[in-house]
């Protein structure tokens, strides 16, 4: 216990750290995935862009890259990491990481969210002479609002767990934190605390997630 | 020039999965919509109205022939131009198809929105409508907290916030019930006489065409099988489609089996007398077959009024001296259309 209240400094730096890798993964993966994930859904035959090779093409990707363990993602798109953020190891690699693998994720999500808007009211907007880029901006996504916040709540609570693994690569966080100083040292209480102050972030998070998708959905 | 005017217009679907065979879902089918008629297009489901509607705004492109809007051939536009084509032809929808995350109001404005209207236009220009539609005090609320009927009404609205020409309505009362089909009908035979917008509806009832049509075109199997004016088609269907949705709401010559059920309940010479011209009286024909001394029954049929324009088919049981009815018959044949049904007990006359 006297080892968590010498700790507590180190938590509270370790929950800021998990904070910031996990909201700009959110914000990267989270713009990524919805464009991919636009693409994907705009592309789909018979939908405003159409075009089977490219939605194939889209598909292949993102099918072939989501289900790989982000453990081993990780390992493997170090080399990407470093040509692209100039490091492979620390908080900036694991955040381009996480985005990396949120894109993949969150495309499908979005994907499926937008499939759920009705083809009608698309039609409805077409009908009045809505461009293509304003049909998606002003019908699509606003008609899909609900479940995309869901969603993207529910992709939140995934960013969390694997950013638990970012000590892998030299990065902080709670994960971290709770390895090196719970696990390492014998201590189950520094690393129930990390699991605490998870448990709270998530709910928090889920909470208010919950509350802007009921008033997206006016529920 | 016709408004709208369709020149052997023919669309094919692809075919849906490898081994399909591709649809033809509009074969051949030329019409032309004058400015300022109510157009009916009516057939069963899969006839094709719905593509055929959808030709004239080009959410779907044709196969081979002309559609011309206003002169304008329409397969000819780029996206460009078909945006701007489409401000000036509203649709309405079975399923209305609102924007559910948007207001009453935001609904009616959007395609204002699109148009790139001033602000102060759309205020204006959306109240207008909210009260042309009866809907001021909705303006607020959203699509799910509608009832059918006012749903269809915002439809309306947002069609009409552009002020088209024309107004294409794709089955706009089928999910209604049959009151609030009649308020959406007069709503827009309204729209027709007081803005003069130019309407396309399409329906699989019939009543819908007698309500609100001046002009209707019968298809069957992706083909126009029959068009013209209302009144025409409706007093003499040429077609075996057209005949089966006029019977619908227009009772015609007894069938053999309603026949053997009216022999079995009247005596005397069972007949048709089809009024059909629009013109000719039925009191006057009453008077001639009383004057002559015979008594007569009405048995079977009905009057219809399209627009002003009388016609229908009577089956009457007549009785009295053979040769008497013989020569009253001879004598109003040349007014009215008479289909002699027979003695009963004698079917020789059917
Ligand atoms: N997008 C499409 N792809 C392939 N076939 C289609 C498509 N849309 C319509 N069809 C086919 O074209 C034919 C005509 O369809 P359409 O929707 O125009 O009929 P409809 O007369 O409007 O029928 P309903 O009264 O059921 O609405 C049908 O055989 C239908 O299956
Ligand atoms: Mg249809």
């Amino acid at each position: 216990m006297d080892d968590l209240i010498q700790l507590l400094p180190k938590l509270g730096q370790a929950t800021v750290e998990t904070l910031y890798i996990v909201a700009l993964s959110l914000l990267f993966g989270g713009i990524g995935g919805l464009l991919v994930g636009l693409g994907l859904y705009t592309t789909r035959p018979g939908n405003l862009y159409s075009n089977r090779l490219v939605y194939g093409v889209i598909n292949v990707i993102v099918n072939v890259f989501r289900p790989i363990p982000f453990i081993i993602f990780l390992a493997a798109a170090q080399p990407l990491a470093r040509l692209v953020v100039g490091t492979g190891i620390g908080n900036t690699a694991i955040i381009f990481t996480l985005s990396l693998a949120a894109t993949f994720g969150i495309s499908r999500i979005v994907e499926q969210n937008l499939l759920t808007v009705q083809p009608g009211v698309i039609e409805a907007a077409r009908s009045v002479g809505a461009s293509r880029v304003r049909i998606i901006r002003t019908v699509v996504i606003p008609e899909a609002l609900g479940p995309l916040l869901l969603g993207y709540t529910f992709v939140f609570v995934a960013i969390v767990d694997m950013s638990a693994v970012a000590g892998y690569v030299g990065g902080g966080g709670l994960g971290t934190f709770a390895i090196q100083y719970g696990y390492r040292q014998f201590n189950p209480i520094v690393t129930w605390a990390a699991v605490l102050v998870i448990i709270l972030i998530v709910q928090a998070v889920q909470f208010f997630g919950n509350w802007l998708a009921r008033k997206a959905l006016r529920r | 020039m016709a408004l709208v005017s369709l020149r052997d217009v023919s669309k094919t679907y692809p075919p849906s999965s490898r081994n399909g065979s591709p649809v033809t879902a509009i074969d051949h089918v030329s019409l032309d919509v004058e400015e300022g008629d109510v157009y009916g297009i009516i057939g069963y489901s899969g006839a094709g109205k719905s593509t055929l509607v959808r030709l004239v705004n080009s959410l779907e492109t044709v196969t081979s022939g002309s559609i011309q809007v206003d002169g304008i051939e329409v397969s000819d536009l780029r996206e460009r131009e078909l945006q701007k084509l489409r401000l000036g032809i509203g649709m309405i929808f079975q399923q209305f198809n609102l924007f559910s995350s948007k207001s009453v109001w935001k609904n009616i404005a959007y395609p204002l929105e699109v148009a790139r209207t001033p602000k102060a236009e759309i205020m204006a220009r959306v109240e207008e409508l909210l009260s042309f539609v009866g809907l001021t005090d909705k303006a607020k609320n959203y699509p799910e907290q509608l009832s059918g009927g006012q749903k269809q009404r915002v439809g309306i609205a947002r069609a009409l916030a552009t002020s088209p020409r024309i107004l294409l309505a794709d089955e706009a009362t089928s999910a209604l019930d049959p009151e609030t089909t009649q308020e959406v009908l007069a709503l827009l035979k309204r729209v027709n006489e007081e803005f003069g917008v130019t309407i396309i509806v399409i329906t699989h009832e019939m009543d819908v065409i007698q309500t609100l049509a001046t002009k209707v075109a019968v298809m069957d199997g992706g083909r126009v099988v029959e068009q013209g004016d209302v009144f025409d088609v409706f007093s003499r269907p040429r077609e075996a489609s057209s005949k089966r949705f006029v019977s619908t709401v227009v009772r015609g010559i007894p069938s053999p089996t309603e026949l053997a059920v009216l022999r079995e309940r009247h005596e005397g010479r069972i007949v048709t007398l089809s009024f059909r011209d629009g013109n000719t009286s039925q009191g006057d024909v009453f008077l001639r077959l009383a004057q002559a001394g015979i008594a007569f029954e009405l048995v079977y049929g009905g009057i219809n009024d399209i627009r002003g324009q009388v016609f229908g088919h009577l089956t009457l049981a007549l009785r009295g001296d053979p040769p008497t009815i013989d020569a009253a018959l001879a004598d109003l044949a040349t007014t009215v259309e008479i289909t002699d049904l027979g003695i009963t007990g004698d079917e020789t006359g059917v």
